[in-house]
């Protein structure tokens, strides 16, 4: 029997969550002596109200949708891949190799080229942890956990010794050729009279986000491969019985995982910074975990809390910048929308269950 | 003589137990309805229905483990709140669960005392609980050494574990749960040899069951539940298993297998010298050979672990072994990628798995997501060589939940939302429909009510007289004497014997099942 509407559960849970984490992030402010709403309002112009604003928003939603979208992937598979962070960074190193060393004539092939190389990297940084987990048994958390500190500490060998041109200051590589550069929301949307997106990094790579979100939802409930990975997540031995191998769907699973996670990389490296940069992403890899279980693994879910998340990023931004909220403080806003609609899931369903049989006992 | 006794303790005694009026809803469902009984102290109290007709939300209810929406209980005429198992225990009422929880590297005595130690020191408690252990033994021939370990006694050896932790704890009313689903005929009336004497001292009982043999043989009074609501409560000796059947499902049932005798063809299935080692090292096949022709069952009879769900389990391709196995005189591989279940299927092998919620299904797919489990390679359910054919898929599953008579029919419901015999029903239309050259069926009747059991049976035969050789794996004897046409009984990982069902009784089969081989053997 169903407990509650499939829309409840689906909108209802998720925006009684965020209402909660919304109030208590107000009392939060409130206790440092700022004002809440004004707090809010700002948040609201800066991220929503201008198209620049939007920019900065749907830049962030891209690179959450990626990591998201790996994050969930490996859940239908019941694995908890926190490697994304490292899987990207991997991605950064494919996106800049291909950039920096093929003659691309165009941006159009670049990218293609590009997304070939993240998804590349990332699904190899992320072969070893899933080759131990379905041979060896080793828990995936540990070991994607480590790689992400190896990922770093390769990243920073790389770009000190290797990629750095020489003279240079600062541990990066050169600036990619000028073909590879991607075209901006301004590039694409602006006309002679308006310039809108000014001076916000949003790129095409969002377009490729949301066709990932769509192709991921074919992946998953349209084709043998993710019934194959949805049974085997949920019931190991019946996949045992159906003939699902459970080291193919492991290894198969957490490929794709790490694909995505490295394609996060095309929007930073070549779409905003067009170099690659240490650190360049930025803890989107976690920001991944949250957004998959927010958006309850399904990809309109991670795409529309990849948005939510944009919104905070950028709307975080300016409180810091307009206001004396620590930039601090959008760490917390952030940790509480988690917290609520991770963690506390159950805290606002099981309530909501409760009324939704009751009701309908009374109807 | 007997009856006349029960009314003398009637007329002076309080009922040990009166439920009046119990109710309980779990949401729109409502489990219990107004459910009043009364057990009277020093007898046995069988409680029958089909799975789901509400018998353990009611003991749960007793038990402390759910709170009754509505109704009172009285324990020997006092009214008593029982919030928690802690109060029902206080109050006197020990439950003998299916599964024991018993914690298998402990001793006995150390498992009787685990809640009740007493103290923070374990030796006196120790030394005390082996006294009273002593006493409880003698009293009521509960033989059990105090010092072996849980893992080192059988399961019949476990069960009256769990009973003397309920004397030890002061019980006078044992609630016993589906008693007999792990255990030889012989164990079993050992068991119920156990429960006279404690009714003999006084104790009270309720048995719950669906085997109708056993409320007939040990039970003074029944009751009967269908759909939440207490039908009927009657005298075992005023009534007849047929009246039971009848009261439980609502309608005349059907207690025997209507079967012509079988036409056994060419040898479909040849089984020579499985062996099967598990992680542990420990032998679970120990050279089993068999061969199940067209057009025949061949049930395998034996207490639960004996090698029966290994057997299941290499033939369905979800364990390697070495050894042969033949399908049409075809040899198949026993290991790596060509013995998996997706390779057997191919094979024409069926397999109607022993655990349908662990593995027959997903409990958490839809109904036609299920209905392609193992097959969702087919050709017939790809729109192309990318997509699945999801609508194709949902078509033939209304389909197939109309001819196996799946309730409700719908094919986006969850599995988890069906009653066991509906889920049971899915995984044989899926298996069965796919006219399998083999189909092996491991316990097809397990938690299934009466009227899917007959359902089952029936397709089962159907599926036989069609020319199909059918591998049948039962812990429930009657089943196995029933349905087969030849029977093989395991023990240990081996192939005890293989009798003929009109030639043979439950006692022989018994002593088979317990290692014996008989001076016909």
């Amino acid at each position: 029997m169903q407990k509650m509407p499939a829309w409840a559960d689906a909108i209802l849970v998720p925006l009684i969550s965020l209402l909660l984490a919304a109030l208590l992030s107000g009392l939060v402010i409130i206790g440092i002596g700022e004002d809440p709403i004004a707090a809010f309002k700002l948040m609201v112009d800066g991220a929503l109200m201008r198209s620049a604003g939007w920019g900065y928003t749907l830049y962030y939603a891209t690179n959450f949708m990626f990591t998201g979208l790996a994050v969930a992937v490996a859940f239908h598979a019941r694995m908890f891949n926190i490697g994304g962070e490292g899987q990207a960074m991997l991605g950064g190193l494919g996106v800049a190799l291909a950039c920096l060393y093929v003659p691309w004539p165009h941006w159009s092939l670049a990218i293609l080229g590009s997304c070939l190389a993240a998804m590349l990297f990332g699904a190899a940084w992320a072969l070893i942890p899933a080759w131990l987990q379905a041979k060896r048994g080793s828990h995936i958390v540990i070991t994607t956990i480590m790689f992400n500190f190896i990922a770093a500490s390769l990243l920073n060998y790389l770009l000190v010794n290797v990629l750095r041109p020489q003279g240079a200051m600062d541990p990066a590589t050169a600036k990619f050729p000028e073909p590879t550069h991607l075209p901006t929301f301004r590039d694409m949307f602006s006309t002679s009279e308006t310039i809108l997106f000014r001076g916000s990094p949003a790129n095409v790579s969002f377009f490729f986000a949301v066709l990932a979100c769509v192709l991921v939802w074919l992946l998953i409930w349209r084709t043998r491969l993710g019934y194959d990975i949805r049974a085997f997540g949920h019931s190991e031995p019946a996949a045992q019985y159906a003939g699902i191998s459970p080291v193919r769907i492991t290894v198969v699973a957490l490929l794709i995982s790490g694909a995505l996670a490295g394609l996060m990389a095309v929007n930073t490296t070549q779409g905003e910074a067009e170099r690659l940069i240490l650190n360049s992403t930025e803890g989107a890899g976690f920001i991944g975990i949250a957004v998959a279980l927010m958006g309850r693994s399904h990809p309109l879910g991670v795409f529309l809390a990849a948005i939510l998340f944009g919104f905070l990023y950028q709307g975080g931004a300016e409180l810091a910048l307009w206001t004396n909220i620590p930039r601090e403080l959008i760490v917390v806003i952030q940790a509480l929308v988690i917290l609520f609609t991770g963690a506390l899931d159950n805290m606002v369903r099981m309530p909501l269950e409760r009324l939704f049989l009751s009701l309908r006992r009374e109807g | 003589m007997q009856g006349g006794k029960e009314k003398g303790r009637q007329d002076t005694a309080a009922p040990a137990i009166e439920l009046r009026g119990i109710s309980k809803a779990f949401g729109a469902v409502q489990a219990n309805k107004d459910i009043s009984i009364s057990v009277q102290p020093g007898t046995i109290h069988g409680i029958i229905g089909e799975n789901g007709a509400g018998k353990s939300t009611l003991m749960s209810i007793l038990y402390g483990f759910y709170k009754a929406d509505a109704g009172e209980i009285f324990i020997r005429g006092k009214k008593v709140q029982i919030p928690d198992s802690q109060a029902a225990i206080a109050t006197g009422i020990g439950m003998v669960f299916q599964h024991f929880k018993l914690v298998d590297n402990f001793t006995v005595l150390e498992n009787v005392i685990l809640g009740a130690e007493g103290g923070a020191l374990l030796r006196p408690s120790l030394a005390k609980a082996r006294k009273i252990l002593t006493e409880l033994e003698r009293e009521y021939e509960l033989h059990v050494d105090p010092d072996a370990l849980i893992s080192e006694i059988g399961v019949g050896k476990q069960q009256r574990v769990e009973i003397l932790k309920a004397l030890y704890r002061q019980a006078d009313i044992l609630i016993l749960d589906e008693p007999t689903g792990v255990l030889t005929p012989a164990e079993a009336d050992q068991l119920f040899r156990i429960l006279d004497r404690l009714k003999a001292e006084g104790k009270t009982i309720i048995l719950i069951t669906h085997k109708l043999r056993e409320i007939m043989e040990a039970t003074d009074t029944v009751s009967v539940m269908r759909r939440g609501e207490m039908t009927a409560t009657v005298k075992t000796a005023e009534t007849s298993p047929e009246e039971l059947a009848e009261l439980m499902v609502g309608r005349k049932v059907l207690l025997r297998v209507d079967k012509a005798p079988a036409k056994p063809g060419d040898k479909i299935l040849e089984v020579e010298n499985l062996r099967v080692v598990d992680d542990k090292g420990v032998a679970r096949l120990k050279g089993v050979s068999l061969d199940v022709c067209a057009g025949e069952i061949l049930g395998i009879a034996g207490v639960a672990g004996n090698g029966q769900s290994e057997l299941l389990e290499v033939l369905g391709g979800m364990l390697g072994a070495t050894g042969t196995i033949r399908v049409n005189g075809q040899p198949l591989p026993l290991a790596g990628k060509g013995a998996d279940g997706r390779a057997r299927r191919a094979a024409g092998i069926a397999h109607v798995p022993e655990d349908r919620q662990r593995k027959g299904l997903i409990m958490d797919f839809m109904a036609w997501e299920n209905m392609a489990f193992g097959y969702h390679h087919d050709a017939a359910y790809q729109s192309n060589s990318v997509l699945m054919d999801n609508g194709a898929i949902q078509r033939e599953t209304a389909a197939k939940m109309e001819r196996f008579d799946v309730r409700p029919p719908a094919p986006r419901l969850f599995a988890r939302n069906f009653s066991g015999g509906n889920q049971q029903k899915i995984v044989v239309a899926r298996e069965i429909e796919r006219n399998p050259d083999v189909l092996l069926v491991g316990q097809p009747t397990r938690g299934v009510d009466i009227g899917a059991i007959e359902f089952i049976h029936r397709q089962l035969i159907a599926l036989r007289d069609a020319g199909k050789a059918i591998l049948l794996v039962s812990v429930e004897l009657d089943e196995i004497m029933s349905l087969s046409d030849r029977i093989a009984v395991m023990f240990d990982g081996q192939v005890m014997g293989e009798r003929l069902p009109h030639e043979t009784n439950e006692t022989e089969l018994g002593l088979l099942m317990a290692g014996i081989r008989g001076e016909a053997a």
